[in-house]
Order: structure tokens, then C-alpha cells, then sequence
């Protein structure tokens, strides 16, 4: 309790009694309006409590019953509600007709911006770059299964070599030294030749051993000269673009062991609007053929 | 002059003749009604020169025209939140040229420092909003319920049917000011014509009805019963402001080498302060003058006006209470010190006054920094492009290695048109030998194989473009490079350097 109270002798008004190496405070009211205001805030608070969900207790709704989240659900309802004449029209267009028309490409840009992100960007990355490891770079002009809008939809649609889907693309490369159809060695050639068809050989002898083998075993998906078969999804050997990698440990790792990614078939999880938004995106990330 | 008095009102309740232990104290304190009377004289005069130009301003400059072509609104001063546009007069903004207006903004705080340092309180006193209209809604208060003896007494007087006529007609006068006020806030944002039009015939938005409520709800209130309150309490302003006065600032004060000591005027020995109190009745925060500076004063002057009509009827000099520096009060202060009473110690201390200091270190500060600050924002003004490009760089991926060895880079063009022409533009690339320009979407390509890019008019149009190395030409990681739009003419509308990004060699 302050014990010192006494008359400010220049303002005639009372101290509070605390003093502070000799600086003294005065006891000035608020003005009486201003602790109603005061005390209305209190109010307007447990006001609030007793309308909306306020305490951390289940059932706790308040009495107008107004929950946050479905605020937000009705909120994205009222959109996509205000987005489907536009999701109509997408819906029953192809996307050879989306990407000629201004308006649903603008439209199918932004909106497959917004689906690549929800959905595609974990593996292929945000801006369609790809990652390491055999998730394919969406943005250059290297495709396995196709870069038409027509061979985009399709992958989207049913996904790449998944269980679920009947018409998803498949392909299965043999692992040649797991399962015994070559030797370490003839692995080692056929690598170097490999490597070769990109003018990267480093052995050319060895190159040259590999070259029978190749015809024998690879030759009738990958092409004669490596340029790859997309309706077999193998993909061309003859580039500058590695799905798993391009140096020469990596290579023989592919022969070897095979590899193969996995990608699951869109149709059904999305709106077909979105897929079609999704393959005018996609297309025009820069690889579009 | 040193003794600073606290004016009544400030005071706790019952102020205890002793020491009273803490838990007497109240816990507020109670309002004094403040009931200024009215005052004639050239003070006054201004204050309602400045009161009909403020308001006349702001009720009139939503109405103004300004023809701007077809499609474009035509009115004068006009904030388009909806289509994000600022127009005023032959100037459009755009949001990202918001910073005018911060300019402007700064222009207006550095002049208010400037203006106080010299002349006081007159922002406060003259020309402040809250000053304006509750001249305004006393005027109005006076016109219905009579001057200051008449408005205390009504108050007292029991509830009749003749008092509660005289306050709702009161009330009803305010809001309808109110009224007049908070649309005419809304005419800054929308179409004056239209926006009253569906105000009136109750067809204008939710939105508009509720900033039409709150901004009369805010007049209302702020005019018509906080007041003073406002000022005290409050306003930040008040308490700063102080900082920006010294002793050569022109102050409303109250001459008391002059006045003092107080006295009947047929007295002997007394100085010219009759104690009439009719400063302190006209005063509109209800204070004393003559108790010194102090921070409910606004600096308005009524009581100056007061004091001169009460001298002149006296027959004594006028400027009891007048503009004057601080340090004219000292001077004369120390010219009269142990003279007596009358008309030689007057004589002394006027003479003892100099004319203001205009010129100090503080006042061409504020100077400096205002022509700065204008020269600043008028350069922008004069060299604000009305079209620009602006590139961004894909930054995933930041480039893109192609089957053939090349790299791509990718960018977004973002033409910004201010005009409301729609010009095409030749797309050109300055950059080393060997890199390719293509413009992703269908694209018309001049004589000399150059993309023509349409700009949109008043808009802004977005184009992906792409640069394409070929294998071999040995760039090294970044590469600068430019991008020029080039008009018809071949002159250079807007340019934009950029890089282009390669796998380390």
C-alpha cells in the first residue's frame, strides 16, 4: 500500500503515494466516459464468448452455432459454385480447343497452376523441374510417353505403370545382370555404348564389344541408334537428358537392375475439368509439342 | 507564468482538504460541461472563413468533373478501390504508385511541424476536422438552444415538452450534419452522383450503407458530445506537438506582466485583467487562459477576441490575450519587473518585444525538408513512366537443360500500360550471339522477325517468354541480358535487364 500520499503543490492534485528516486506520480481520473468504454469492451467480450465457440471444450459452439470450418467449406463451395460455368465449359472441350481459345487457356493456366501445386509438384517439383531419382522434368523437350496435349492427357489420366488402372502405361525393362541375361562384363560394354550414342564413351573398345549387344537386347525398344520408342516408353539414349542419371555408374546401375518409376492414374481422383486444365499447364511449361 | 494551474474539470471529485487515504479516491472523473459562448471579432472571423472553405471543399470536391474519355470515371478526385485507381484531376495511380500519397502525406506532417513551430497551435484551432465541425455543431446548438447562460440553464431545467422540442430538434440538426458528412466520405470512393442516388433509393450496397453509418455515427458523436474530450484525451497530437514549439512559436497567451494583478477595473494599483472570466466562458475546452500554457489549449484565439471586446469597452490597449512568443513574455516580464501598475509599465513592456524569429535552425530544418521532400515527389511526378515492362525469371527451374545439350530459361513479361491506348510492341533481346527469343503465346513477328506483344490498355499484359541457348556456345553460369519493347517508330517504349542462368561450365 502506498503510504505517502500527499498534494502536488503546483497542480493541486493528489499523488499516489509511489515515488520513484524522487519523481512522484499524480493521481489523475480517467474521465468517467472513457472507463465505460472501458467496461463495454469488458462486456462486448463475454458477449463474444457466450455467441461464438470460444473455450477449448468440445460442443462449445456458442449459441449462433457458427463454426469456422464450415465457414471456410461454404466459402469453397460458393466458389467452386461460381467457377462452374468455367468448369463446364472446360470439361467438355479438349485441350486442343482450351489452348486455341484466349479465354479458357488464360483460365486453364491459372487453374492448372493451382492443381500442378496440389497435386503434381511433391514429385515433378513446383515448377514442373523435376528430381532427381526418376521423377521426369515436366519442362524441357525430353518426353518418355509423349509431350502432344493429347499423350499428356492420357498419362494424367491413367498414370504410369500403377496397378490401378487397366489403360495405365506400362513398360518393364529386364534387369539384365539381376536376372542373368548378361554378364557383368557384357553390362560394362553395352554401357559404354550407351554412352557412346551420346558421343561420351570413354572405353571405345569397349564401346565397339557393346554394340552387338545392344542390337540383341536393347535395340528394339530403345532404336537402332538409341532415339527411344515412345509408345513403348523407352526412352531416347541418344540425348542430353538422364532420368536416373548420365554418368557411366549410373547407367550400368539401369541395365543392370532396371528402373522404373511409378505414377498414379489421375482419373477419378479429378475433375476432368482440372485434367484438362492440367495438361494445357503442363504443355506449356515449355516442352509442349 | 511558471505556476500551471490544472483547469477544473481535470480534477478528481471531491477533492479532499487533506491527504485522504488511497481507497477515497474516485475512481473517475466526472465530465464539466463545457458551454462556450459566442465571441465576435477578427479571430473569429477567420476561424469561420476557414470553417466555410474546409467544409466547402469537402462537401463540393466529390462533384467536380474531370473528362477523362469514355469508359474512365469522369470524376475529379476519386479513390476506384473496386478497379484499384486513384484519380486526381489529370492524375491516375496505380497501387504500386501508392507511395504519392505517402509523399503527400509526408508533404502535410512536415508542414504541420513547420506551420507550428511558427504560428502554434493552428492546425488544432483552425483547421483540424474535429475543430471544423464541432464549430460547426455548437453553431447549430447556439442557432436552437441560445448562447451559453440560456444552454445552462435549459440543461438544468426540468424535462418539458418545450425542452425535449429544443433537444431533438438539436440532435436531429447534428445528424443530419452527420449525415451529410459520413456521404459525402462515401462520394470519395464511388460515383458522387450514382452513390447518392442509390443511397436515397435504397438500392446502394451493404458496404456503402455501413461506412455511410459509421462515419455519421463518428461525426455525430465526435462533433456533438466527446468535443474537447477528443482533444484531451484522445489525440496523440496534442501531446507531441510540444516538441515542435519553442519560445519563438506564436502562442495563444495571456500577458501577465500586464494583467496581473487582477482587479475591479475602477481599482487602484491593479493590472488590466478585470477577472471577467469571459475568456474562460467563450474558451470551447473550457480553460484558463491565464493559467499558462497547457495542453487542452487549441490554440483557436477565441479568447483573444473575448479579452479585445472587454479592453475596448474599458477603453485599455487590446491584446491582453494575444499571439505572442514566449519569449516576448519573458522579455517583457523582465522590463516591468517591480513597476507599478499602468500606463508606463504597458509602454515598457511592449517595447520590450521583438518581432518573431522566422529564421531559426528549426524552421529551415522543416524548410529544407519540405522543398526536399516536394522536389522529390515532383521529379516522380514529372518522370512516372506510363509504360513498363518488367521481367521475371522462372526461379523453378531456374534453367532448363534440352535433349540436344542447350539450356532454356523461361520469363514472365509483365507489360504495365497506364495509357488507355493499346499500342503493339516489338519484343527485342539484347544478348550474346547464338541465344534464340520465342514468345510462347501466338505472336505476330515484325519485318525484322521480331515478336509484336499488344499491351492492354490501362491494364496489364503477361507474356511467357523463353530464351533458348544452343549446345556449344560457352556461356558462363549468369548471363546479363536486356529486353527492349520497341514502338512503332523503332524508339524504345521500355526495357528491362535480366539474366540468363546456364549449368556451371
Amino acid at each position: 500500500m502506498p503510504t505517502k500520499i500527499e498534494k502536488d503543490h503546483v497542480t493541486g492534485t493528489e499523488t499516489t503515494g509511489h515515488e520513484w528516486d524522487g519523481i512522484k506520480e499524480l493521481n489523475t481520473p480517467l474521465p468517467r466516459w472513457w472507463l465505460l468504454v472501458f467496461y463495454a469492451t469488458i462486456a462486448f467480450a463475454v458477449l463474444w464468448m457466450i455467441l461464438f465457440p470460444s473455450l477449448p471444450i468440445r460442443g462449445a459452439t456458442g449459441l449462433t452455432g457458427w463454426i469456422a470450418r464450415e465457414a471456410v467449406v461454404g466459402e469453397m463451395q460458393a466458389h467452386q459454385a461460381r467457377l462452374e460455368p468455367m468448369m463446364a465449359r472446360l470439361r467438355a472441350t479438349t485441350p486442343g480447343e482450351i489452348a486455341a481459345d484466349p479465354e479458357l487457356r488464360a483460365f486453364a493456366l491459372a487453374g492448372g497452376r493451382a492443381a500442378f501445386a496440389n497435386t503434381c509438384a511433391g514429385c515433378h517439383g513446383a515448377g514442373g523441374q523435376g528430381a532427381p531419382g526418376g521423377f521426369p522434368s515436366l519442362a524441357d523437350d525430353d518426353w518418355i510417353w509423349g509431350g502432344s496435349l493429347e499423350a499428356i492427357r492420357t498419362t494424367i489420366l491413367h498414370g504410369v505403370r500403377n496397378t490401378e488402372d487397366e489403360r495405365a502405361r506400362q513398360s518393364q525393362m529386364p534387369r539384365f545382370l539381376a536376372d542373368g541375361l548378361l554378364s557383368a562384363a557384357q553390362v560394362n560394354d553395352v554401357a559404354e555404348y550407351v554412352l557412346s550414342l551420346s558421343g561420351r564413351a570413354g572405353d571405345q573398345a569397349a564401346a565397339a564389344r557393346g554394340a552387338a549387344i545392344y542390337a540383341e537386347n536393347c535395340a528394339s525398344c530403345h532404336g537402332e541408334r538409341g532415339e527411344g520408342n515412345r509408345e513403348l516408353g523407352a526412352p531416347r539414349l541418344s540425348d542430353q537428358v538422364w532420368l536416373y542419371g548420365g554418368d557411366k555408374a549410373s547407367v550400368v546401375r539401369s541395365i543392370a537392375f532396371s528402373r522404373g518409376g511409378v505414377m498414379p492414374a489421375w482419373q477419378g481422383r479429378l475433375d476432368p475439368a482440372v485434367i484438362n486444365m492440367l495438361t494445357v499447364y503442363v504443355h506449356a511449361l515449355g516442352g509442349g509439342e | 507564468m511558471s505556476e500551471m494551474k490544472a483547469p477544473e474539470r481535470l480534477q478528481a471529485r471531491p477533492a479532499a482538504a487533506s491527504p485522504a487515504p488511497a481507497a477515497d479516491l474516485p475512481l473517475y472523473a466526472d465530465r464539466q460541461k463545457v458551454y462556450p459562448k459566442a465571441v465576435r471579432g477578427p479571430v473569429r472571423r477567420i476561424k469561420w472563413a476557414v470553417l466555410a472553405l474546409c467544409l466547402g471543399l469537402y462537401y463540393v470536391v466529390p462533384w467536380l468533373r474531370w473528362d477523362r474519355g469514355s469508359g474512365v470515371p469522369d470524376q475529379a478526385v476519386l479513390v476506384d478501390i473496386a478497379n484499384a485507381r486513384l484519380f486526381f484531376l489529370w492524375i491516375e495511380l496505380w497501387p504500386q504508385e501508392i507511395y504519392f500519397l505517402a509523399g503527400a502525406l509526408i508533404l502535410g506532417a512536415i508542414a504541420l511541424f513547420a506551420v507550428s513551430s511558427l504560428f502554434g497551435r493552428l492546425w488544432c484551432g483552425f483547421t483540424c476536422p474535429q475543430t471544423v465541425w464541432t464549430d460547426l455543431f455548437m453553431w447549430v446548438e447556439r442557432l436552437i438552444e441560445g448562447d451559453r447562460v440560456e444552454r445552462m440553464r435549459l440543461d438544468k431545467a426540468p424535462w418539458t415538452a418545450a425542452k425535449w422540442a429544443r433537444k431533438a430538434a438539436k440532435h436531429a440538426a447534428w445528424l443530419g450534419i452527420a449525415a451529410a458528412t459520413g456521404g459525402a466520405w462515401i462520394m470519395y470512393f464511388n460515383d458522387a452522383p450514382t452513390v447518392t442516388r442509390e443511397i436515397l433509393t435504397g438500392t446502394a450496397s451493404a458496404r456503402v450503407y455501413f461506412f455511410f453509418g459509421l462515419f455519421t455515427a463518428t461525426t455525430y458523436v465526435l462533433a456533438g458530445w466527446a468535443r474537447e474530450q477528443v482533444c484531451t484525451y484522445m489525440c496523440p497530437w496534442p501531446r507531441f506537438q510540444a516538441a515542435m514549439l519553442d519560445e519563438h512559436s506564436l502562442v495563444v497567451s495571456y500577458r501577465a506582466w500586464r494583467g496581473e494583478p487582477r482587479g475591479k477595473a475602477k481599482a487602484q494599483g491593479v493590472g488590466d485583467c478585470v477577472d471577467c472570466y469571459a475568456c474562460v466562458h467563450v474558451c470551447p475546452t473550457g480553460i484558463d487562459i491565464r493559467d499558462g500554457q497547457q495542453l487542452e489549449c487549441i490554440g483557436c484565439g477565441l479568447c483573444i477576441d473575448a479579452c479585445d471586446q472587454i479592453m475596448e469597452r474599458l477603453g485599455r490597449p487590446k491584446g491582453l490575450i494575444a499571439f505572442e512568443t514566449l519569449s516576448n513574455l519573458a522579455a517583457s516580464e523582465a522590463a516591468v519587473a517591480n513597476l507599478p501598475p499602468g500606463p508606463q509599465r504597458f509602454a515598457r513592456g511592449m517595447a520590450a518585444r521583438k518581432a518573431p524569429r522566422v529564421i531559426r535552425p528549426r524552421t529551415l530544418v522543416y524548410a529544407g525538408m519540405l522543398s526536399a521532400v516536394g522536389l522529390a515527389m515532383l521529379t516522380a511526378l514529372l518522370l512516372r513512366e506510363t509504360l513498363s515492362v518488367t521481367v521475371i525469371h522462372d526461379r523453378a527451374p531456374t534453367f532448363v537443360r534440352l535433349a540436344d545439350g542447350g539450356v532454356r530459361n523461361g520469363y514472365t513479361l509483365k507489360i504495365a500500360n497506364k495509357t488507355r491506348e493499346a499500342p503493339t510492341l516489338a519484343l527485342a533481346l539484347d544478348a550474346p550471339a547464338g541465344l534464340r527469343l520465342t514468345v510462347q503465346d501466338p505472336a505476330e513477328s515484325d519485318a525484322e522477325g521480331r515478336p509484336l506483344l499488344a499491351a492492354r490498355p490501362d491494364g496489364l499484359a503477361q507474356y511467357r517468354v523463353f530464351v533458348t541457348a544452343p549446345p556449344g556456345l560457352g556461356l558462363r553460369e549468369s548471363t546479363p541480358v536486356t529486353f527492349r519493347l520497341l514502338d512503332a517508330g523503332g524508339r524504345v517504349a521500355a526495357r528491362e535487364d535480366s539474366i540468363f542462368l546456364g549449368p556451371r561450365p
